[in-house]
């Protein structure tokens, strides 16, 4: 899922200064599970807001709504009513949340009450890691499941570099040296000879680098 | 002048309490039937457990102009469900975070933790907060309407 954590009242009251009647959305699907941006958090942030506001002599006054998904127009229109009565929306959704329900709304400005994270899992109650960069080029399998593209700190496609330190990264002592994770699990899994295999440079033409991506299934097309 | 300095002597915080029902309310309890005193301006909320508090109840409670809130909570270690009074401490402090950061502060909400047979403490912990919150004033979001009687004119 899509790892989203909340900006600060103060960045976000700084952020809708302007504004005096505004509309906070919430999105029911990532940013619920990670806690950050679901109906509770809008409504915890409306409150701060509102107090925030009144406080200094300048109130506002604030919607809230929480749809099933911001990144899709079929949910996106449900704000057209609720929009129409605001001078601004702050979107609680991941940045194509944002992005999603200001294109559909060009007339109002539009947001981002969350600072969007990292593709990642819930490794316990409130941590969540990074597991995924979309790179547009899987090679999971190559390494038995666990992604040195995005749980090395050097993106090693070889071998580790030599630094780690019992099993855990040079760079940060609190993550695991992925690299390590690799050869446990293809020893476990009985493939340790895929590290035989020499990995070419990376094709990084499918990653974001190149831009802005786009995926068409012409199968699943309707037009 | 000195009807207004009597006025303002006369303010009584306004402090809501959500008390657990196996502890705090239990507490409140005896120190009625003890008849210890304490401030007529304490409100409790009866909870079936501090780890049902939300944090919205306490932001809304501050939104609505009282002066303080009041979280009493079952000894660590102690909770009827285990562990609600450990996640109460938790959202309290996240509120505390929140009231600082929007400037109200955080002195005006408090988590302690009694037993039922704690009455004295109760009261002890309910009037400190009286205290700190009467030293604090009123609560800058009261209504209006209630700000000359809450002495501010």
């Amino acid at each position: 899922m899509i790892v989203a954590s909340p900006k600060s009242i103060t960045e976000l009251k700084k952020i809708i200064a302007d504004h005096k009647k505004v509309l906070f959305v919430g999105c029911g699907t990532c940013v619920t599970v990670c806690l950050a941006g679901g109906e509770r958090e809008v409504g915890i942030a409306s409150y701060a807001m509102r107090m925030a506001r009144k406080l200094d002599r300048s109130p506002i006054e604030i919607r809230q709504v929480t749809i099933e998904r911001q990144c899709e127009n079929e949910f996106i229109k449900d704000l057209a009513g609720p929009a129409a009565e605001v001078e601004a929306i702050v979107s609680f959704g991941c940045g194509a949340g944002v992005q999603a329900i200001a294109e559909r709304f060009p007339a109002i400005p539009v947001y981002a009450g969350l600072n969007t994270q990292f593709l990642g899992v819930l490794e316990e109650q409130a941590i969540w890691t990074e597991k995924c960069l979309g790179c547009g080029d899987c090679m999971l399998a190559q390494f038995g499941g666990i992604c040195p593209v995005t749980r090395c700190a050097k993106r090693l496609l070889n071998g580790p570099c030599g630094g780690s330190l019992e099993s855990r990264c040079e760079v940060d002592s609190d993550r695991p040296c992925a690299w390590q994770l690799i050869y446990s699990r293809l020893k476990s899994i009985g493939q340790l000879d895929r590290l035989e295999e020499i990995i070419p440079p990376k094709d990084w033409s499918h990653a974001w680098y190149c831009g802005a991506r786009k995926v068409v299934r012409k199968e699943h097309q309707v037009k | 002048m000195m009807q207004l300095e009597k006025e303002q002597t006369a303010w009584t915080p306004e402090i809501i309490a959500f008390c657990c029902n196996y502890c705090g309310f239990a507490a409140a309890d005896l120190a009625g039937i003890q008849r210890m005193q304490y401030s007529a301006g304490l409100r409790i909320v009866h909870m079936p457990c501090t780890g049902k508090i939300e944090m919205e109840y306490i932001l809304d409670a501050f939104e609505r102009g009282v002066d303080g809130v009041l979280v009493v909570g079952c000894l660590e270690g102690g909770c009827h469900f285990m562990e609600g009074n450990l996640r109460a401490r938790k959202r309290t402090e996240r509120v505390c975070l929140i009231l600082d950061e929007i400037g109200l502060g955080s002195e005006r909400l408090k988590m302690v933790n009694v037993s039922d047979a704690m009455a004295p403490e109760f009261v002890q912990h309910v009037q400190e907060i009286v205290s700190t919150v009467t030293a604090l004033g009123p609560s800058p979001l009261k209504p209006s309407e209630n700000k000359e009687s809450a002495g501010e004119s």
